[in-house]
């Protein structure tokens, strides 16, 4: 693709969605950056080496693709635990279905009310560490969703926060073009848990921007709607203090097309954090997890755990990225991929990096792509299992070590409860 | 207990201590020999393309195929996606013909050789014996040579000087000769091979190759025979300012066995020189190539200056069931390496293996790998590769298995270990991974580390200099890679990676 294109391709990026109502000075000018960085950028290609595996043409159309409703009479993900619920309907905040914006140690608002508050302490954030992600590897829709996103919510953790605070994305029109853009800031010693759930939109595109102070602590759970055709582009950007926990899981299960970024950086000493999870895809079926983590402090500990099952010519993508920089010593870094090809028609395609320029740290990855095991299966049969149940049961274990990742056992449990449905489901 | 009791111990060779001992302090190879060349205007450009293909002589669709390939190349752009940093390359600053002068015409006997050529070749460690015929005395061939059973062409800057143990390998009915000489006695097999694995739009420096080569090595090993000896080139880069574009082309016809090894050094020079070569193989039905390299071009000095940058395509094509290529590199040398020896497994059943170790110092860049492609049903490849870093050094593995979907039930395993020595080096990991079917399986591992404070004390307190511990240590990190080598090549490497390593402690 010429770069003269690419450029058009980015303004007709910016086109698409309408520009956002009036903000505070600092979020014009955020604004203002981050349109101009889409430019600067270009729009991704299919030759672009970060998208050597996912062609972003879909992501660029100049359209949202017109998508079913997936319509369930099953309880949404996340329902049995306690939580302060903050629903997104097409990607518009609905204070009706939704809790008081309040709670324990908590200061939250909207992302609308927030840019317009003249001194904010989400302008620290806002676009600040998104446009950080934009280094070494160019990632448009990230600036585009900074540019244009007008919706969202903002997060500040005081103390310890006892309910999850969760956001459910519903969807009601077919071809909804939805950003969200959501400003997360973690205080020291403090704690709190993200859940997010549900499509979203026909083609969504979400930026968290995180920022965990020195001792704080911040898990996240994600469980991706299923509706068949839809598209969705995520994107986490973490700063990571001193002795900092995170945590990030995600499942998805079907979609047409999904493609999660995360950015780590890891930027405190004697610092944790993890990022896994587990896909399952049937059919017409494209899972992207790009992860780039950072590590710029001594004693450090990151792991990726990415397994991925999958089907009838369904694909799944692993991109994953461990950077030690010269002064991360005694870095313990752990990257594991796993492919489980159900037939023939499916591919795995990993692409695990390393890039390490400290010398005392032990970093390691893995990845491996094969068939379930025959010798199991046939352990499992001359136990009497049936060959069916056989094969959950040895999908439901290939899946577990990602799942393991989850913090709380609780959310464990339930995001366990759908994938032994989908296997229920999709076995055949 | 003596040192060298207590090493064996440890299952380190004793040889390996020697070695580490006996070894000079600086780059062993850096020597110019000042003899009279014969160089062609720097720069390129079609009509550097022809005078080379007229000082070889060749037949007119050589030259159309140089010149296909040069105009073609005028049109491509260098690779920039490798993780080493150069300054800008100028194409046109670079001899792309250099050769002795005694070589216009053959001499008659040892006597008439430009004795600073032989004395070249000593200090390479080559036997007499073979020297008379690396010099080109015409008639040396036909000597019995006793003793070591290793067949030599010597390239040395753009020309083969001479090829050994011509007439015995002729008896199995082996072709090895220099390839200009092959495109002359050969036409009809060149004609055939050349460029069907590496075609020439392949790469930048492929192309650049296939417009300019000088020359290099052709082996054409009959149905069914088994190579009566393993075969060598070595390649010397003497005049300045050239650039060295060899190729070489090996096939294995059916049920065919050879191992080939390849040398490399270069004088030490302030300047960067270029090094593009083009290995090509083509192994049938049930044969087999065995392939070894020890890189040891000059790396340029501690502060980065001069060294050679090695921009090599290599690559292997299976194409009869069966077929068996091996791949062993040993990369200590050169200031920039880019070299990526691949597989093509196409006939079923057939095998790939890359071993390599790449090790860099001071300022040395080396981004090395493979590419396995399985395309053929029960393929197998393994791939073990070995970086060391240290100095200010970056050291990348890149490769990339790619099964595809008709590639039924092939197998795969990788393993990248890379070790840092020093806090200001780096050691990276670029693997890719494609499976398209779901009875394949694709295995891969990678670790960094650095060199283990405790194995390091042990020799330590065994009264070893740090230095000397530290190749220790090394050569038994690499010991995988360093087995799969044939025996005189294997010694020489483990000596090579504790030359190497010198003024990387302390």
């Amino acid at each position: 693709m010429g770069e003269v294109k690419r450029e058009n391709l980015a303004e007709a990026l910016l086109a698409r969605h309408s520009a956002p109502r009036s903000g505070a000075g600092w979020a014009l000018s955020a604004r203002r950056a981050a349109r101009d960085r889409v430019l600067a950028l270009g729009a991704a290609g299919r030759r672009d080496e970060y998208w050597r595996y996912t062609n972003p043409a879909a992501l660029n159309g100049a359209e949202a693709p017109d998508v079913e409703v997936l319509q369930l009479d099953e309880t949404p993900v996340f329902d049995g635990v306690e939580k302060l619920l903050i629903t997104f309907v097409d990607g518009v905040y609905r204070p009706d279905l939704s809790d008081d914006l309040q709670g324990e140690n908590l200061e939250i608002m909207t992302l609308e009310e927030a840019l317009e508050v003249d001194i904010h302490w989400a302008s620290d954030l806002f676009g600040v560490f998104e446009a950080r992600g934009q280094n070494p590897v160019p990632r448009p829709f990230a600036a585009l969703n900074t540019a244009m996103a007008g919706q969202g919510v903002v997060i500040r953790a005081n103390g310890k926060v006892t309910k999850p605070v969760a956001l459910r994305y519903c969807r009601e029109n077919r071809q909804s073009d939805v950003l969200l853009h959501h400003v997360i800031r973690v205080e020291s010693g403090a704690e709190l848990t993200v859940l997010e759930n549900g499509a979203g939109g026909a083609r969504l595109n979400t930026v968290m921007e995180v920022d965990v102070a020195d001792g704080g602590s911040f898990h996240h759970l994600r469980a991706q709607g299923r509706d068949h055709t839809r598209l969705a582009i995520t994107h986490i950007f973490a700063r990571l203090g001193a002795e900092a926990r995170f945590k990030s899981f995600t499942l998805t299960v079907n979609g047409q097309l999904t493609r999660n970024e995360v950015v780590l950086d890891i930027d405190g000493d004697d610092t944790k954090a993890s990022v896994a999870g587990a896909c399952l895809g049937d059919g017409d079926f494209l899972h992207d997890d790009t992860i780039f983590v950072t590590h710029d402090a001594r004693d450090c500990e990151s792991r990726q755990v990415f397994k991925k099952v999958l089907k009838n010519g369904a694909t799944g993508v692993f991109q994953g990225k461990i950077l030690v920089k010269a002064d991360a010593q005694k870095t313990d870094g752990y990257q594991i991929s796993q492919g489980l090809l159900l037939d023939d028609d499916s591919n795995f395609l990993a692409k695990p990096e390393l890039e390490i320029y400290a010398d005392d740290v032990a970093c390691s990855h893995g990845s491996t792509c094969g068939a379930v095991d025959e010798n199991s299966l046939f352990y499992l049969m001359s136990r009497g299992v049936p060959r069916k149940q056989a094969q959950n049961m040895m999908i439901l274990a290939f899946l577990d070590e990602a799942i393991a990742e989850i913090e709380n056992e609780e959310l464990a449990e339930d995001i366990r409860t759908r994938l032994s449905g989908w296997a229920e489901r999709h076995s055949a | 207990m003596s040192t060298q009791e207590s090493i064996a111990k440890d299952g380190v060779d004793a040889e390996t201590v020697d070695a580490v001992k006996t070894v000079g302090e600086k780059y062993k190879y850096g020597f110019a020999t000042d003899i009279e060349m014969e160089y062609a205007p720097k720069g390129v450009n079609e009509d550097i393309v022809r005078l080379i293909s007229s000082k070889n002589e060749e037949p007119e669709w050589m030259l159309e195929w140089r010149l296909d390939a040069f105009r073609r190349w005028e049109k491509m752009t260098e690779p920039k996606w490798a993780m080493v940093n150069y300054p800008e390359i100028d194409f046109q600053d670079i001899y792309y013909y250099a050769r002795p002068k005694s070589m216009i015409e053959k001499p008659k006997s040892l006597d008439d050789v430009d004795p600073k050529l032989l004395e070249t070749y000593k200090k390479l460690g080559i036997p007499l014996s073979e020297q008379a015929i690396l010099a080109g005395v015409e008639g040396a061939g036909d000597t019995p040579v006793e003793g070591r059973k290793v067949a030599v062409d010597a390239v040395f800057d753009s020309v083969s000087v001479g090829t050994t143990f011509k007439k015995e390998l002729a008896a199995a009915g082996v072709i090895f000769c220099s390839i200009s000489e092959a495109i002359k006695d050969h036409p009809e097999l060149v004609k055939k091979y050349l460029g069907t694995v590496v075609p020439p739009t392949d790469n930048y420096y492929a192309t650049l190759n296939s417009a300019v080569f000088s020359d290099g090595s052709f082996v054409y090993i009959p149905e069914g025979v088994k190579c009566p000896m393993e075969l060598s080139t070595y390649f010397r880069i003497n005049a300045e300012n050239t650039g060295q574009f060899e190729r070489t082309l090996i096939i294995a016809e059916k049920g065919a066995q050879v191992s080939y090894l390849e040398g490399c050094t270069a004088p030490m020079r302030d300047e960067n020189q270029l090094h593009a070569a083009v290995v090509e193989l083509i192994i049938q039905e049930d044969a087999d190539i065995k392939y070894s390299t020890v890189q040891n071009w000059y790396p340029g000095d501690e502060n980065g200056v001069g060294g050679i940058y090695n921009f090599v395509t290599k690559r292997a094509d299976c194409r009869g069931d069966r077929a068996k290529v091996m791949w062993t590199q040993v990369e200590t040398g050169s200031a920039v390496t880019w070299k990526y020896p691949s597989c093509i497994l196409r006939g079923d059943d057939s095998q790939g293996e890359f071993y390599s170790i790449a090790i860099t110092n001071n300022m040395q860049q080396a981004d090395t790998g493979t590419k396995m492609i399985h395309l053929g049903k029960r393929t197998k490849s393994r791939i073990v590769s070995k970086g060391i870093s240290a100095g200010k050094a970056q050291n990348t593995y890149r490769g990339l298995v790619s099964i595809h979907p008709k590639a039924v039930n092939s197998r795969n395993y990788t393993q990248c270990d890379s070790l840092l020595i020093g806090d200001k080096c780096g050691a990276h990991t670029v693997p890719y991974m494609e499976c398209r079917n779901n009875s394949s399986r694709i295995e891969h591992e990678a670790t960094t580390s650095k060199v283990d404070d405790e194995q390091l004390f042990y020799c330590r307190q065994r009264g070893m200099g740090e230095e000397e511990a530290v190749a220790l240590i090394v050569n038994g990190f690499a010991k995988e890679v360093l087995q799969s080598l044939p025996m005189e090549f294997a010694m020489e490497a483990q000596k090579l990676v504790a030359i190497s390593l010198e003024g990387s402690v302390g």
